[in-house]
C-alpha cells in the first residue's frame, strides 16, 4: 500500500516534469499525428509511380498495346527514349527500369520466332527493383498472350489463376505504413522518455534525494515505467483512433482494446529497456548514441521494414527476443486481419515474459548504479 | 559625488523581470539607478536574491536589458557592436562552484581555450598561464582536470580564466561562497595582489560574507531589487552606528524587515544518555584515494554537531555515509544504536537529510515539491496541508508558492531544500552545508528554528558549514581537513587549546599543521606583475575570427577524446549496425508459407500444387481441410498464402471449362502481398506453357519472352544493393546525434556562459562545435568504406574522391542538423527526441533507401526532395555500383552546398546571444 503511493505520486511527478517542456510536448503530438501522416501517405499503391523508359524499335500494334498497360499509379507514363539516353538515364536514376522493343517484334512473334523484350532494371532501387521486374513481366506476358488468342481466335484460358488479397484488398501501403509508423514511435518515445529521464535525475541530483527517503528502487523505476508508458499509451491510442481511423481513414479489423493490452506490455518491456539504457549510459550524450544502436535494429529487424521470414534464421532468432518482433505480430494480426485473444495469446505471453526479464535485468543495474 | 563620464559602469532605471506573465513575474531589478566608480574594488552587499547576480550578468553583457540604460566602458551594452568591442576587456566569472570551467578537461587546458578565444598566440598564452598558475599556486595541478580541483582550486582557476585577458573590468559573482576560510583569504588576497599590480583594473564583487565586504572600496548594499546604500565600509558603519557591516546591513533595511531579525540566543542544552548517531573509525575509498579516514564520533541525542571544514575534505562523504546514500570501506556506524542499513525504509522516516547541491525537481514548482515530499513521507492527509502552510511561513515560501525553484535565488532555493528536509519532522537533521549561500537574516531565522528543534523537539542535529559564527553555534564540533578529523570538542574549547582569538584563526592554526602545498602558496607573493601591459585599446575584435573558431573545436574535441565511451560508440556502432542492416535487410521475399485446399483430389490437381512447391520461393506447410481452417492460419499469421482448387477443377480442365484456382493472399503486409502475387501469376503462367506443350492438339507456342537484365547489381544480392544504402543513413543519424546535445548540454550545464560573455560570434561558436565531429563522421565513413570493400565485397567501381567531397558535404550537414535540434530546444531529451524524429523516418522512409523518392507523394515527397540524405544515396549508388564520377554526380552535391548555409542560418537564429 505505502509502495503504491509512493510509485503513483513519483509517477504524478514524472508527468508534471514532462508538462514542464512544451518543446518535447509539441515534439510528442507531432510524432503521433503528422510524422504518422506523412509516413503513411508517402508511399502510394504497388510499385508505385516507377520511372520506365522506352527504346520501341517496332512501332506495331503489339508494342502500343504493351505500351499502354503500363498505367498509373502503378507506372509513370513510358518515356520514349534512345539507345544512348538509356545508359546515362539509368546511371543518373532517371529511370528505374528500361524496356527495349527489338525490331520486328510482333512479325517475330507471329512466325514463331520467340522474340525477346530487353528489360533493363536498376537493381539498386531496391524494393522496387524486385517487385517491379516481376509487374513488368507479368504485363509483357499477358498482353502478348492476349495479343495472340484475339490473333488465333481464341478467347478462354485453360486454367485461370484468381489471386484475391485478404484483409487489404487493394494492397493499401498507408494502411500498413501507418500502423508500423505508429508502432516505431510507440518504441522509440518510450526508450527515449524513461532513459533520459533517469539520466536527467542523475545529471541534476536528485536520484540521491530520493534514495534518502522512505523509497526503494522499485518503486523509483514502476513509476518511471507507469508514467511514461502511460503517455505513450495514451499517445498512441489518439493516433490510432483519430490519425489513422478517422483522418486516413483506415479500417481497423480487431478489437482495439486488446491491441492496447499489447500496447501496455510491449510498453512494459520498452520502458524497462529504455531504464537499463538509462544505467548503462554516463552522459546523455553516451546515451543518444546507444538509443540509436537499440532503436535501428529494433525497427529494421523486427518483421515492421520487411518480412521476417526473409531474413537470415540467426537474426529471425536473435529477434525473438526483442519485444518488436512479437508486438508488431501481434499488431497486424489484431489490427489488420482481426484476429482475437485466441489468436494473439502467444505474443502476449512472449511480451510478458521479455518484458519481465528486462524489468528484472534493468532493476539490477539501477540498484548496482546508485550503490 | 562622481559625474556620470567617471563611472566605469552606469545604471539609469533599470527594471529587470523573470518568469512569464501567466505565471506572474519575479522582479529582479526595480528601477534601480547606480554609478560604479573606476579603479576600486566594489562590493555588492546583500541578501540572496535582491538582484545581484542579476545586475553582475546585466553589467557584464551576459543578460538582454529589458528596460532601462546600462553602459559600460562608455558604451551602451544593449548595443551588440558596443558588446563586441568591449566584451574582451570585460571578464565575468559567474556564481557556482566552478561553473564556467569545463569539468573533464584539464586546468592547463582550461586556461588554453580562454587564451585562443581572446586570440593570443602561443607564447604569449604559455606567458601568462605560467604567471597566473604561479601566482595562484595552480602550477602544481595543471595537468589535473578541473572538475577533480576542490572548491578553492575551482575558484582559483576560474579566476585565472578571467584574469587571462587583462580585464579593465573584472566582475565576480559570490568568488568565495563554499570555499574554505583558508582558500578565502587567499583568494582575495591574490586579487589584492593583482591590483597592486593593475591599478587601472576595477573590480566588481558580490558576497555573501559580511565580514568580506569589509576589505572593499566601495560597497553597494542592495534589498528586493534597489540600493540601499552606497559608500565606503566606514561610512556605512558610521551612518549605521553599527559595529559590523553584518549589523549595518540589517540596521540599513527598511523596518519591516529589521522587525523580523533577533539575535540568536542559544539556550542551554540537558545532556542525553541516548545517542543518536555514533561512528568508529568509519573509512571511504574511492580507488585508492581516501576520502574519509578513520572518522569517529558520538551525537547525543538532541545536539547539535558541527562539522567545519573546505570543500571536499570529506563532511560530504561522511554524510553520505550516514544517510547510507555510500557504503564504506571500513568502521561501522549507528543510527539510534542500529548499525546503517540502506535498505532500511524505517530509518530512512526518521532522517532528513539535505544534500548540498540543489537536489529538488526543476520542474515542480514549490508547492509542488512540498507536496510530493509530504506524501511520500506519508504525512496523513489531514495533515498534510498544514504542515506545508507552515513550511511556508517557516521558510517565507508563501510568495514563491507556485514559482518554479529554477527561477529563484540560490538562498530562497535552499530554504526550499531545507523545507523538504524537515516536513516529516525527523529525529535526525543531517544538513551538508545548508546555508552556503543564505542571507545572514534568513541564516539566523534558521538557525533559530534548528535551535528550536534541537531545544524542545529533541532533534539531533548534524550541520556541515563554512560560517565561523554558525560553527560557533553548535554544542560540539568537528574540524576536518582531508578526510582526517583534525579535533574534536566545544567550539570555545577548540579555540582554547590553540589560544586563538577566534574560531577561525584556530581553525587556520590547525590547518596550516597539516596543510600541504595544495592550499599553501607562500612563493605567490614574489611573483613580478602577472601582465606586462594593458590590451590594445578598444579595437574592435573582427566579426570573425578562425582562431576563436579552433579554440571552441578544439576545446570540443579535447572533451570528446575524455569521453572516449561516446567516439567508441559512434565508431563501433556504425560497423555493427552495418552489418545487422547488410544482412538483415532483405528484398528478396523468400520461404514464404503456405497451404494448399484441394477439394479435386485429382492427379491433375497435385499435379498444379505440385508446380507451387517446387518454387524456391514458398514452403509447403499441411494442407487445409477447409476454408475455415484457411482463414484461421492465415489469420494467426501461420500462413501468407492460402490455394484453394476448386472441386471438379481436373475434369473442367480436360473439358475446357476454363477451371479457376483461387489464391488467397495475406495482404496485411503490403509488399510482401505484392511479390506472393508476382511470384504466383509467374508460376501460374510456367503451369500454362508446360499445359500447352503436352496438349496434343493446342495453341500454337509461339510466344514472347522478357529478357530481364538487373543492372549495376547483376545477381540480386542484397548486399551490393543495401551497403551503399546504409551509408548514408548512418552517417546522417550517428554524426547527427553526437551534435545533437553540444549545445543544450551547455545550457543545462551552465558553462553556456563564457558563450555569452565572452567575444565569440554565434557562427564561430556553432562551427567550432561542430568541426570535431565532421572529423569524427569522416572517420565514420572512412570505417564503412573500408568495411564495405575488404568485409562485405561491395567495390567501389566509380570515383572515391567524388564519394569523398560528397560525404564531407553530408557530414557537415548531418552535424549540422544535429547542432539545429540543440540550438532551438533547451532540454537534452527533446533534443534527444527531436534529432530521432529529423533523422529516423526521413532517412530511412523518406529517401529512396528502400522506395525511389520518385514515388512518393505529399509531405514525403517534399521532404525526399530536400533531404539531404536523398541526394547522398543517389551518389553513394553511384559510385559504388555504377561506377559514376563527378561529371556525372556534381548536380547532386548542389543540393548539400545549400543546405550547409541554411542549416547554420536556422541554428544561428536559434541561438542566443544573451540570456533572456
Amino acid at each position: 500500500m505505502r509502495a503504491l503511493t509512493n510509485i503513483l505520486q513519483l509517477g504524478i511527478k514524472e508527468l508534471r516534469s514532462l508538462a514542464r517542456d512544451p518543446a518535447l510536448v509539441i515534439l510528442i503530438v507531432y510524432a503521433f499525428s503528422l510524422s504518422i501522416y506523412s509516413s503513411a501517405t508517402a508511399i502510394p499503391e504497388a510499385p508505385y509511380r516507377a520511372t520506365i523508359g522506352v527504346v520501341n524499335e517496332d512501332p506495331s500494334p503489339l508494342s502500343y498495346r504493351i505500351l499502354d498497360a503500363f498505367q498509373l499509379p502503378y507506372f509513370l507514363p513510358p518515356q520514349a527514349i534512345t539507345h544512348a539516353q538509356m545508359d546515362s538515364g539509368m546511371d543518373e536514376g532517371r529511370y528505374t527500369f528500361t524496356l527495349n522493343i527489338p525490331p520486328e517484334f510482333q512479325q517475330d512473334l507471329l512466325a514463331g520466332r520467340h522474340p525477346a523484350i530487353q528489360l533493363n532494371v536498376d537493381a539498386t532501387q531496391v524494393s522496387q527493383a524486385f517487385t517491379g521486374a516481376g509487374h513488368i513481366q507479368q504485363i509483357v506476358s499477358s498482353e502478348v498472350t492476349t495479343f495472340l488468342q484475339r490473333y488465333h481466335g481464341q478467347d478462354a484460358l485453360p486454367v485461370e489463376a484468381v489471386v484475391r488479397m485478404n484483409y487489404n484488398p487493394n494492397l493499401d501501403r498507408s494502411w500498413f505504413g501507418a500502423v508500423n509508423s505508429v508502432i516505431d514511435q510507440i518504441t522509440m518515445l518510450s526508450i527515449i522518455l524513461t532513459g533520459a529521464a533517469l539520466i536527467r535525475e542523475r545529471e541534476h541530483g536528485t536520484i540521491e534525494h530520493l534514495l534518502v527517503m522512505p523509497i526503494t528502487p522499485v518503486e523509483i523505476m514502476l513509476a518511471k515505467v507507469w508514467s511514461m508508458g502511460l503517455v505513450v499509451l495514451l499517445a498512441s491510442s489518439f493516433a490510432l483512433r483519430f490519425v489513422v481511423q478517422t483522418w486516413l481513414a483506415i479500417p481497423i479489423g480487431g478489437s482495439l482494446g486488446l491491441f492496447m493490452l499489447g500496447a501496455a506490455l510491449h510498453l512494459f518491456a520498452t520502458t524497462s529497456m529504455g531504464i537499463f539504457f538509462g544505467t548503462v549510459a554516463r552522459t546523455m550524450p553516451q546515451l543518444g548514441l546507444l538509443i540509436i544502436l537499440a532503436l535501428m535494429p529494433l525497427q529494421i529487424l523486427s518483421g515492421g521494414q520487411s518480412p521476417r521470414e526473409s531474413m537470415p534464421e540467426v537474426i529471425q532468432d536473435i529477434m525473438l527476443a526483442a519485444p518488436t518482433t512479437h508486438f508488431i505480430e501481434l499488431a497486424q494480426a489484431i489490427l489488420f486481419r482481426g484476429a482475437g485473444f485466441a489468436i494473439v495469446w502467444p505474443q502476449l505471453l512472449a511480451l510478458t515474459a521479455i518484458g519481465g526479464v528486462f524489468f528484472v535485468i534493468a532493476l539490477s543495474r539501477l540498484r548496482k548504479s546508485l550503490n | 559625488m562622481m559625474t556620470p563620464g567617471e563611472s566605469i559602469a552606469s545604471l539609469k532605471n533599470v527594471t529587470l523581470e523573470y518568469g512569464n506573465s501567466r505565471k506572474g513575474k519575479t522582479r529582479a531589478l526595480d528601477d534601480l539607478s547606480l554609478e560604479i566608480p573606476p579603479g576600486r574594488m566594489v562590493g555588492l552587499i546583500g541578501p540572496d536574491g535582491v538582484g545581484k547576480s542579476s545586475l553582475m550578468a546585466l553589467v557584464s553583457g551576459a543578460r538582454r536589458i529589458q528596460q532601462g540604460s546600462v553602459r559600460v566602458l562608455g558604451g551602451d551594452m544593449a548595443d551588440a557592436a558596443h558588446r563586441r568591442r568591449f566584451c574582451p576587456r570585460i571578464a565575468y566569472m559567474p556564481q557556482g562552484l566552478g561553473k564556467n570551467l569545463y569539468p573533464t578537461l584539464s586546468v592547463r587546458e582550461n586556461l588554453e581555450f580562454f587564451g585562443r578565444l581572446f586570440g593570443q598566440d602561443k607564447a604569449e598564452r604559455d606567458r601568462r598561464i605560467e604567471d597566473l598558475a604561479r601566482s595562484t599556486g595552480l602550477n602544481e595541478f595543471t595537468e589535473r582536470p578541473a572538475g577533480k580541483l576542490s572548491g578553492g582550486m575551482k575558484q582559483k582557476l576560474g579566476l585565472c580564466c578571467a584574469l587571462i585577458h587583462d580585464p579593465d573590468l573584472l566582475i565576480l559573482d559570490e568568488p568565495t561562497t563554499g570555499v574554505d576560510p583558508l582558500a578565502r583569504n587567499q583568494f582575495w588576497e591574490l586579487i589584492a595582489r593583482i591590483r597592486r599590480q593593475r591599478p587601472r583594473m576595477s573590480v566588481l564583487v558580490a558576497t555573501a560574507y559580511m565580514d568580506e565586504a569589509q576589505r572593499f572600496d566601495w560597497l553597494v548594499a542592495m534589498d528586493t531589487g534597489r540600493i540601499l546604500d552606497t559608500g565606503t565600509p566606514n561610512e556605512l558603519l558610521e551612518r549605521t552606528q553599527s559595529d559590523t557591516l553584518e549589523q549595518a546591513f540589517i540596521a540599513l533595511l527598511p523596518k519591516a524587515k529589521r522587525a523580523q531579525h533577533r539575535e540568536v540566543r542559544i539556550p542551554p542544552r540537558q545532556p542525553s544518555d541516548e545517542i543518536a548517531i555514533e561512528a568508529h573509525g568509519l573509512t571511504k575509498r574511492f580507488g585508492n584515494f581516501t576520502a574519509v579516514d578513520h572518522v569517529s564520533f558520538r551525537i547525543e541525542r538532541g545536539e547539535i554537531f558541527g562539522f567545519l571544514g573546505s570543500n571536499g575534505c570529506g563532511k560530504s562523504t561522511t554524510m553520505k555515509m550516514l544517510t547510507g546514500l555510500l557504503p564504506f570501506s571500513e568502521g561501522e556506524a549507528k543510527l539510534f544504536g542500529q548499525p546503517v542499513d540502506p535498505n532500511d525504509l524505517a530509518i530512512r522516516q526518521r532522517v532528513g537529510y539535505m544534500s548540498q547541491a540543489f537536489s529538488l525537481y526543476g520542474e515542480l514548482t514549490v508547492r509542488q515539491n512540498l507536496e510530493l515530499h509530504a506524501r511520500l513521507y506519508r504525512i496523513p492527509e489531514e495533515e498534510r496541508e498544514p504542515r506545508i502552510e507552515q513550511m511556508f511561513e517557516r521558510f517565507s515560501l508563501e510568495s514563491v508558492a507556485d514559482s518554479l525553484p529554477m527561477s529563484l535565488p540560490l538562498g530562497v532555493r535552499q530554504r526550499l531544500s531545507l523545507a523538504v528536509a524537515v516536513i516529516h519532522k525527523p529525529e535526525i537533521l543531517i544538513l551538508d552545508e545548508p546555508t552556503s549561500g543564505v542571507d545572514p537574516v534568513a541564516r539566523d531565522s534558521f538557525w533559530e528554528l534548528l535551535i528550536q528543534m534541537s531545544r524542545e523537539e529533541q532533534v539531533t542535529i548534524f550541520i556541515s558549514t563554512h560560517f565561523m559564527n554558525e560553527a560557533l553555534r553548535c554544542d560540539r564540533m568537528s574540524m576536518m581537513h582531508a578526510g582526517k578529523v583534525l579535533d574534536s570538542d566545544t567550539p570555545q574549547a577548540l579555540q582554547q587549546k590553540r589560544g586563538a582569538p577566534s574560531l577561525e584563526a584556530a581553525f587556520i592554526a590547525y590547518l596550516e599543521d597539516v596543510s600541504d602545498d595544495d592550499t599553501d602558496a607562500p612563493a605567490a607573493a614574489e611573483v613580478p606583475p602577472a601582465v606586462a601591459a594593458s590590451p590594445a585599446d578598444a579595437e574592435a575584435p573582427m566579426r570573425f575570427s578562425a582562431r576563436r573558431l579552433f579554440s571552441y573545436a578544439r576545446r570540443e574535441a579535447m572533451e570528446l577524446r575524455r569521453d572516449p565511451v561516446r567516439g567508441i560508440l559512434a565508431l563501433l556502432g556504425s560497423v555493427l549496425l552495418m552489418f545487422i542492416m547488410g544482412y538483415g535487410i532483405s528484398m528478396d521475399v523468400e520461404d514464404l508459407s503456405y497451404a494448399v485446399l484441394d477439394y479435386d483430389q485429382t492427379s491433375t490437381s497435385q499435379a498444379y500444387s505440385l508446380n507451387l512447391a517446387g518454387s524456391r520461393y514458398f514452403v509447403e506447410k499441411p494442407p487445409l481441410a477447409s476454408i475455415d481452417e484457411l482463414d484461421e492460419r492465415m489469420r494467426s499469421g501461420e500462413i501468407s498464402l492460402g490455394v484453394v482448387i476448386p472441386p471438379g477443377f481436373g475434369r473442367n480442365l480436360k473439358r475446357g471449362a476454363t477451371p479457376q484456382v483461387a489464391f488467397w493472399v495475406d495482404g496485411s503486409m503490403p509488399t510482401r502481398a505484392d511479390t506472393v502475387k508476382g511470384y504466383v501469376q509467374g508460376i501460374h503462367m510456367d503451369y500454362l506453357k508446360t499445359l500447352a506443350r503436352q496438349a496434343p492438339i493446342g495453341v500454337d507456342p509461339a510466344s514472347a519472352g522478357v529478357a530481364l537484365r538487373y543492372r549495376y547489381n547483376p545477381d540480386v544480392q542484397s548486399l551490393p544493393a543495401m551497403v551503399p544504402a546504409v551509408i548514408p543513413m548512418l552517417l546522417m543519424m550517428i554524426p547527427a546525434m553526437l551534435t545533437a546535445l553540444g549545445v543544450v548540454r551547455e545550457k543545462e550545464m551552465g558553462s553556456i556562459i563564457n558563450f555569452y560573455v565572452t567575444p565569440v560570434t554565434r557562427t564561430e561558436f556553432l562551427l567550432g562545435k561542430q568541426l570535431p565531429y565532421v572529423v569524427l563522421g569522416m572517420v565514420n565513413f572512412l570505417v564503412m568504406v573500408v568495411l564495405a570493400i575488404f568485409v562485405f565485397d561491395v567495390p567501389v567501381k566509380g570515383s572515391f574522391p567524388t564519394l569523398t567531397v560528397a560525404a564531407l558535404l553530408y557530414v557537415v550537414c548531418a552535424t549540422g542538423l544535429g547542432l539545429l535540434m540543440s540550438s532551438v530546444l533547451n532540454s537534452q531529451i527533446a533534443a534527444i527526441f527531436g534529432t530521432m524524429i529529423a533523422t529516423l523516418i526521413p532517412a530511412i522512409q523518406f529517401s529512396g533507401m528502400i522506395h525511389p523518392v520518385s514515388a512518393m507523394e505529399g509531405v514525403g515527397a517534399f521532404i525526399g526532395h530536400i533531404y539531404p540524405t536523398a541526394h547522398f544515396l543517389i551518389i553513394s549508388r553511384g559510385v559504388f555500383a555504377k561506377a559514376l564520377g563527378m561529371a556525372d554526380l556534381y548536380p547532386y552535391l548542389i543540393p548539400l552546398l545549400l543546405a550547409i548555409p541554411i542549416l547554420l542560418l536556422i541554428s544561428i537564429a536559434g541561438l542566443r546571444q544573451q540570456e533572456k
